[in-house]
This record gives C-alpha cells, structure tokens and sequence, in this order.
C-alpha cells in the first residue's frame, strides 16, 4: 500500500516537475492575489498584520482550487481511468498518493505565500514561523478534500466552474480554523480547539476518501 | 393502504398547513417581550428542521442506498435528488425568516453568527448538489458523483457547525427545552409549535413525492426518445 501510494505520488510530482505549472503559473498568481490583497487593505501596516492571516487563508484557497483542477485535469485525460482500473490499483492507495502530491506541492506554494505575507503585510516573524506546522495541517486538509471534490468535478461539462462551487463551501472549516489559530499566535488566543478542528476535518476527509474514493473512480 | 396514504399526503399537508396559520396567526396570544414577532417561531423552527435534519438526512440515507451495491437502484438516487432540491428551498426560506425576525431584533438583516453562517454554507452546498447534477448527462455517473457528494456534505456539517459555532455567535439558545429538558413553551403556543413541525414535515414528503414523480417521468421519457432514435435507426439501416 505505501509503495503504491509513493509511486502515484511521484508520478503526480513528475509530471509536475517537466510541465513546471507550480513555479510559472500558480505561484506567481498566489503573490499577484497577496499583492492586490494589500493594496485593497491601503497602507497602514497595523490594519494589514491585523487582517493578514484572513487574506492569507483566502489566497491559499484560491491556490488550492488552481493546484485541484490541475491535478484532477491530469486524471480526466481519456485513457486513464480505465487503465487504472485495468491495473487493478487500490483505489484507497490512489487517493492518498494524490493526496500526498497535491500536499507536497500546496507546502510549497504556502510557505513561499507566508513569506511574501510576512515581508507584504507586516506580520511579526515568531507568529509566522509558529504558523508553520498549523499551515501543514491545514494544507493536508485542503489536499484530501481536494482530491476528493477534483474527482467529483473531473471530466464535468464546466469541470473548470464547478469545481469552486463544490469545493469552496467545503473548505470554510479550514479557511476559518487556519486564520483564527494565525491570529492566535499575533495576538493571544486560543489555538488548541482550532488546530483540533483541522485534525478532525483532515481525520473526516481521509476515512471518507478511503472508503469513497474506489466509487468515484468507477464513474 | 399504500394508495391511500399516497392520496391522503397531499389533503393532509394542507390542511395541517393551514391549521397552523390559523393556530399561530389568530389563536395563540402574543408574546410577553416580542409581542407579534414570537408568532415566527410557528414556522421558522419548523422549517430549519425540515432543511437542515429531514431533507438532508433523506437525502444522505437515499445516497447511503445508492453507493451500497446491495441497495443500489435509480429510485434511491431520485429520491435523494427531490430531497435536496426541497431542502434547498427550506433552507432559503429558513432564512428568509431568520432575517425577518433578526432586523427588529437586532437591527441587521444578516449578522455573521454560528447558526447563519452554518445554514448559509449549507446552502451554497445543496446548489453545488444541484450544479453537479446538471454538469453529467450519464445518469449513472450523475448519480455516483452526487451519492458521494452528499455523503461528502454530510460529514462536513458538523465540522461546518462547530467552526462557525467557535468562530462567533449571537443565535439564542434553543426554543423549545431548556438545559433539563423542562419544555420552555406552554398551552396554545406549545401545540402550534407542534403541529408546525407536524405540517412542514407533510408538505416536504408532499414535495419530495411530487418532485420524484416529475424525476420518474422525465427519465421515461428520456428512455423512450432513445428507444425511439434506435427503432428509427434499425428500420433506416433495414431499408
């Protein structure tokens, strides 16, 4: 199983790596939407630290849904589903290989979209570096659900367009969890119940797309 | 006894939906602090019961059917289309209400509290239910995707109610019981609310019925165009 998961997770990340989509294209618009995040604030830096990790959390959704769709995208490419299940593959070892690729490649984009937001939007350093292992939390979180709503959405009239509509409303819980403990950590709040509601979201995700996953792949 | 109760589901909502318009407008006193604006608790409980338990929890145990390869069939995949559909509407007018009762109370038509906020993302979910029925023309892929995204809904709730709960909250607590379970509502205004529950509940297994009969109807028809082009096919190829 963990062979598998590895392999569909390195097939994902190589295809990546030669089509360089991550660094080109979702990267550079992550930093566009967190530039034009801090010119609709103004510039007064205190409001900017104050809303900081709510655009942060938002520009990282919007990356999510860039990542998902083209990760779902590379599925939906005629052939594949039916070679997969011709393989036999289990389709649990599917759904968290694609899962631990799309994590690998959010971590990426997130950490380099924390940066820009500590150096854009005036956000003290010790908060942004403690944010860290919540942000992964919250990014593995966004990737099974992700993995999940792109399959629903694949090879959908308008995949494109309802991918946002299925996925967005889904991902309120972790947009809201990964901005209140962000904010925790500027100014003193609490952070366990928030960083425990990621855990049992990503916890809910992962037991559903083991069990649901082989379904969809069907369709 | 089946067609019985099919016929009389429809005479029955009704007339329970008009018993408790009558009950809750002309019979029941108004409310010692909110006067005439309590008379929404006749129906805006009800209705978030029907949209957010009934309808939803039909709808998950007709997907719950659906994905089982035991159980599976069209008419579970039906049936949990028309509940969400109805439940879509529930929901919108759940809250309508809400924000009628909420302006004179507390002076906004919308505040970001937990239960709002919950019910609105509920309902940005069912219309992606319905966007993605509408996005497949196979009907068995229809029908997997939107099973799965419904039992997907259906996880997601309590951990949508919990986050927005934590976030911020302004809703009273709840209407009927108390903390021990005492009823918080008496006489005349205690039945009302009862039987609000009881009607709203007749008018969506009225709805669901009437919607899953238009579904059935639609999907024969579908198949009699197919068979039709296919007759009209071979006797070409014949000839």
């Amino acid at each position: 199983m963990i062979r598998l998961i590895l392999l569909v997770a390195q097939k994902d990340l190589l295809i990546e790596r030669r089509s360089r989509v991550l660094l080109w294209q979702v990267a550079p618009f992550g930093l566009m939407t967190l530039v034009l995040c801090g010119l609709a604030v103004g510039p007064n830096a205190s409001t900017q630290a104050k809303l900081a990790p709510g655009l942060f959390y938002i520009v990282m959704t919007l990356v999510a849904l860039l990542v998902i769709n083209r990760t779902s995208q590379l599925e939906a490419s005629r052939g594949t589903a039916t070679s997969v299940q011709i393989l036999g593959i289990d389709p649990g070892a599917v759904f968290l290989g694609k899962g631990l690729a799309m994590f690998f490649q959010l971590s990426i984009v997130g950490t380099a979209l924390l940066a820009g937001t500590t150096v854009l939007l005036h956000v003290p350093l010790h908060a942004a570096i403690l944010t860290l292992p919540v942000l992964l939390l919250a990014t593995a979180t966004l990737s099974l659900a992700g993995v999940l709503y792109g399959r629903i959405a694949a090879s959908s009239a308008n995949a494109g367009t309802l991918l946002p509509a299925l996925a967005l409303p889904a991902f309120a819980p972790v947009l809201i969890a990964g901005e209140r403990a962000f904010s925790s950590l500027i100014a003193v709040g609490p952070l366990a119940r928030w960083v425990w509601l990621l855990g049992v979201a990503l916890g809910a995700y992962a037991c559903v797309g083991l069990l649901l996953y082989g379904a969809l792949e069907e369709s | 006894m089946k067609k019985l109760t099919r016929r009389a589901l429809g005479p029955l909502a009704l007339a329970s939906s008009v018993a408790t318009f009558v009950m809750g407008y002309f019979i029941t006193p108004p409310d010692k602090v909110q006067g005439e604006l309590a008379r929404l608790v006749y129906i805006h409980p009800a209705q978030a019961w029907v949209a957010l338990y009934l309808s939803f929890g039909a709808a998950t145990i007709a997907s719950a059917l659906y994905l089982w390869p035991r159980t599976r069939s069209m008419v579970a995949d039906r049936v949990a289309a028309s509940a969400v559909e109805v439940s879509t509407l529930f929901i919108g007018l759940t809250l309508l209400t809400g924000s009628i009762w909420g302006r004179p109370t507390w002076g906004v038509w919308w505040v970001w509290d937990a239960r709002l906020t919950s019910t609105a993302v509920l309902g940005v979910l069912m219309l992606g239910y319905l966007a993605l029925r509408r996005a497949n023309d196979d009907p068995q892929v229809r029908a997997k995707r939107s099973a799965v995204f419904a039992i997907l809904t259906a996880v997601n709730i309590p951990i949508i109610h919990f986050s927005v709960m934590w976030w911020t909250t302004l809703h009273q607590g709840a209407t009927v019981f108390t903390e021990n379970r005492h009823l918080k509502i008496h006489g005349s205004m205690a039945w009302t609310l009862l039987l609000s529950f009881i009607a709203l509940s007749l008018d969506f297994a009225w709805m669901v019925r009437a919607r899953y009969r238009i579904a059935d109807r639609e999907a024969g028809q579908r198949n009699s165009e197919l068979d039709a082009a296919l007759k009209a096919r071979r006797t070409e190829s014949a000839s």
